[in-house]
């Protein structure tokens, strides 16, 4: 809240603020944890029981999947970049990686959409058996979140074209990517836990 | 959409056309006084918009007590219903939904807010800082809570009231054996408040963490702000759990899908086990800021300083710690086998090891101090022997065994409100009647004090002491009425007569503050307890800035050394800067309309008209992206005057010690 600057550091962490906020994010990422853990319990609890209707064979479309998940892994890269350029005050550079970033998260979220439409035409629905209910809902908070995401980067990227690079278009710029990477972290152990051990097992 | 209109306001009741009417008339009444006083604006700049921590904790505070009569009124209304056998006074579902209505407002709309509204009031005091990290969260975490709070409330005359127990366990609170909308109140309006208390919790987290003032080391931190701290982070690792919970309650009820259904694969002990796993997390969340107030109160009046600080530190972590590992006690009757049960009676037991750490701890502050006998540390002293009776109780549920004995039985409902109302009730009125000089500048009367304190406390122990006994003999919970040959005639008739006895005690409560307002002596100290942490060394009520210089710490009780020592006691004019403070925002208290308004709809199962409405919160969110609102500056004139005021003339606090 003070106006305690400290420009010995990066320009996201210079003010106080800033650095509750960041660290309130990080906190905040915490009960996101949490909050994919426990889906991923209820997936884990619920994820043979098919009822009679499709299984996981039956449905899941291993190449696709490879793509959505190049495509995100590249977006966390992008990302990283965008922060790298942000770091060297490279206001167009930032710009030019987030949108990017932007890009391939939608790209992303085009293929789980179609995805999610394959499925309902195989007849597999959420209503279908508790291991469709589980799957749509893990998979559906992981999307919403990356919609989301993509909503809001899109409000901070205004505003750095309209105030350029201040510690506060920064520290939003900052958070944003901490986020990224956190959704990222999450598909890696979707893919695993959810696509490649239902391939396999 | 297929509204059924005629099906929105609940009719053919007696007890609840008299509800709407008295919600009616009082709806009227308020808006009515406000026009006439013409207050509007007061309240909307004042109180509606604020940011100012102690603001908001008043709000939760007033909240709390208005839910404290609502879930008390509930409470009587079983003990009249129980108090004959085969009275007819509620029918069955009428009961169903009276408790479930209870059990939810008394733990999430009446203590939860209560805590978090001394929380918010104290803490950022209590460490020396200006606000908490993120003031203009906190009102929203605050709205957030109010908005689901007043959807819940609303269920009972608007839709219908849900009626599957406040744990809501399925397949009972799913579509099929529960098809009206009910249950649906349940899931929207604990979720929406949900969302706020996670909030809070973070907020909290950040400020203690940060924004201690100089030389407050973590282990220099009073009790009360380390068990906030701790309390704050069991709500970030719990209450997404909940937010899961009911979510997934929210799908299978409004989108057919099949969590928690017997059908299609679900599985019904799945919500078990998650609402546990962030229940029992949530017991704790409510005992340990509990804790952290009695050893403040027990502290000041004693005169001492807390006994054994560190290993209360040690305690309460490891209370946290444990709190997440026991979940499974809420239901060993399901028959998980010898071996889980017994794991987990274990680890229940291991959490009455800190506990009793604790409980000598506050009796070793008392040895040899010279005890001043007010009516918060009365409320202290009464914790102490009722908490046990609690805790005992518990250790005897806690085996697995045992268990399917005292399961479902009043014994289980003795105990808990054996810990919840000494644990929690207690403290927040030993609480609200500390504080309550720092937070308004006068003090409530402590004669009436004392008669709210026995009143209570009597009634008390005359309601929940015979349903142990209630119980034992084999009375189930969650029962309507029972049978003349069962014999539990006079202990339930005994009960309820503690029941009145208790109301009698909150209605003098309620006396005590009206009697405050009015009558109360306005020229007092702003350390009127002869106090021992921060809060006492600024003017009370605070003025809003908190402080015109940040003090600073140098041992535990630091506020006790600065009065004894004589130092940072005074303002000198050139200490004196200019303050930065955040600006008000209608903001939090617009989202909360827009989340009232979702959350309704929602609940309604009218799904078209609340995505639409959804474009509010949207509205909301990209609102405050762009506001670059930072704040404004409190000019050093102002500050001087203000310091002036309550300083006196020669600059100093009350720098007595006894
Ligand atoms: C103020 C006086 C109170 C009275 C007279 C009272 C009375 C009761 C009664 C009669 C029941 C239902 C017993 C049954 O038939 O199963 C009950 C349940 C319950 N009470 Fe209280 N109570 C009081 C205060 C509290 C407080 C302060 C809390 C929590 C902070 C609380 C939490 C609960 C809960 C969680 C239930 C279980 C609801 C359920 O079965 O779903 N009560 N109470
Ligand atoms: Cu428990």
């Amino acid at each position: 809240m003070s106006a305690n600057v400290n420009t010995s550091l990066p320009l996201e962490y210079q003010t106080e603020q800033s650095r509750m906020n960041i660290l309130g994010f990080w906190i905040f990422l915490g009960a996101e944890i949490v909050l994919f853990a426990t889906l991923f319990s209820v997936y884990g609890v619920l994820y043979k029981n098919y009822a009679g209707g499709p299984t996981h064979q039956d449905i899941f479309m291993i190449k696709e999947v490879m793509i959505q998940t190049v495509l995100l892994l590249t977006s966390s890269f992008t990302m990283g970049v965008a922060i790298w350029e942000m770091r060297r005050n490279n206001k167009k550079g930032l710009i030019g990686w987030f949108i990017l970033t932007l890009l391939l998260g939608a790209g992303f979220l085009f293929m789980e959409i179609n995805e999610f439409i394959h499925y309902v035409h195989e007849g597999a629905t959420m209503q279908t058996s508790a291991f469709l209910s589980s799957l749509f809902v893990l998979l559906g908070t992981h999307g919403a979140h990356v919609t989301f995401g993509i909503f809001w980067a899109t409000m901070v990227i205004i505003q750095i074209a309209k105030r350029g690079l201040t510690p506060v278009t920064a520290r939003k710029t900052f958070i944003i990517g901490l986020y990224w990477h956190f959704l990222d972290v999450v598909w890696i152990f979707i893919f695993t836990f959810v696509y490649l051990k239902g391939m396999v097992l | 959409m297929g509204i059924k209109w005629d099906e929105i306001l609940i009719t053919g009741d007696p007890i609840i056309l008299g509800s709407q009417i008295a919600i009616l008339l009082t709806t009227l009444g308020i808006i009515g006084g406000l026009t006439y006083l013409k207050k509007w604006t007061w309240l909307w700049r004042e109180w509606i918009t604020t940011v100012d921590h102690k603001r908001i904790g008043i709000m939760y505070i007033v909240a709390a007590v208005l839910m404290f009569f609502r879930g008390g009124m509930d409470g009587l209304m079983m003990k009249a219903q129980t108090s004959r056998p085969e009275m007819s006074f509620l029918d069955a579902q009428h009961y169903n939904e009276v408790f479930t209505a209870h059990g939810v407002i008394m733990i999430l709309f009446m203590a939860m807010p209560f805590l978090i509204g001394l929380m918010n009031v104290v803490i950022p005091l209590q460490i020396g800082a200006r606000d908490v990290a993120f003031p203009q969260l906190n009102a929203l975490s605050f709205w957030l809570f109010f908005s689901g709070a007043m959807l819940f409330n609303i269920a009972f005359v608007v839709g219908g009231a849900p009626d599957a127990g406040w744990t809501s366990y399925f397949p009972l609170a799913g579509k099929e054996f529960s098809p009206g909308i009910g249950n649906n109140y349940y899931a929207i309006s604990l979720q929406i408040a949900g969302l706020g208390t996670l909030m809070t919790g973070i907020n909290f987290i950040v400020t203690i963490l940060k924004m201690r003032t100089k030389g407050m080391t973590l282990m220099r931190m009073p009790m009360f702000t380390w068990t906030t701290l701790i309390t704050s982070v069991i709500i970030v690792a719990a209450f997404p759990i909940f937010t899961v919970a009911l979510a997934l309650m929210t799908f299978d009820r409004l989108y057919g899908t099949h969590f928690f259904t017997v059908a299609a694969g679900g599985s019904d002990m799945l919500w078990a086990n998650l609402f546990w796993l962030w229940g029992h997390p949530e017991v704790y969340i409510v005992i340990l800021p509990a804790f952290g107030m009695f050893s403040e109160i027990i502290s000041t009046f004693s005169r001492k300083q807390l006994y054994g600080y560190k290993s209360m530190v040690v305690s309460i972590v490891a209370i946290a710690v444990l709190s997440m590992l026991v979940w499974v006690h809420h239901f060993y009757t399901m028959g998980s086998g010898a071996l889980v049960n017994s794991f987990f009676s274990i680890t229940t037991m291991m959490i009455a090891v800190p506990t009793g750490v604790k409980m000598f701890n506050w009796l070793f502050t008392m040895r040899k101090g010279r005890i001043k006998m007010t009516t918060a540390m009365l409320w202290s002293l009464a914790f102490v022997p009722n908490f046990v009776i609690g805790g005992v109780t518990g250790v005897m549920l806690a085996m697995g065994a045992a268990d399917y004995q005292y399961h479902n039985t009043l014994f289980l409902v003795a105990h808990f409100h054996y810990v919840l109302i000494p644990g929690v009730v207690f403290a927040v009125f030993a609480g609200l009647y500390y504080w309550w000089p720092k937070m308004f500048g006068f003090m409530l009367n402590e004669k009436l004090g004392k008669w709210h304190f026995w009143l209570f406390v009597i009634g008390f122990n005359v309601t929940f002491m015979p349903m142990f006994f209630l119980g034992l003999n084999g009375a189930v919970r969650r029962a309507y009425t029972f049978s003349a040959e069962s014999g539990f005639a006079p202990l339930f008739l005994l009960s309820a007569i503690g029941s009145v006895i208790l109301a009698a005690g909150f209605a003098v409560f309620c006396y005590n503050i009206y009697w405050s307002i009015r009558y109360a002596d306005r020229n007092i100290s702003s350390d009127p307890w002869d106090a021992r942490t921060l809060e006492w060394a600024t003017a009370s009520p605070v003025q809003h800035y908190n402080f015109a210089k940040l003090p600073e710490v140098k041992s535990l009780d630091a506020f006790w050394y600065m009065k004894k020592d004589n130092e940072g006691l005074t303002l000198k004019d050139e200490e004196i800067e200019e303050i930065h403070m955040p600006s008000n925002s209608g903001l939090p208290f617009l989202m909360c309309v827009a989340f009232g308004i979702v959350g309704f709809f929602l609940i309604f199962e009218w799904h078209l008209l609340a995505a639409i409405s959804a474009v509010l919160i949207i509205a909301g969110l990209i609102y405050r992206s762009f506001d670059y609102n930072d704040g404004y500056h409190i000019h050093k004139d102002e500050i001087k005057k203000t310091e002036g005021a309550w300083r006196k003339m020669e600059g100093k606090v009350n720098n007595h010690v006894s």
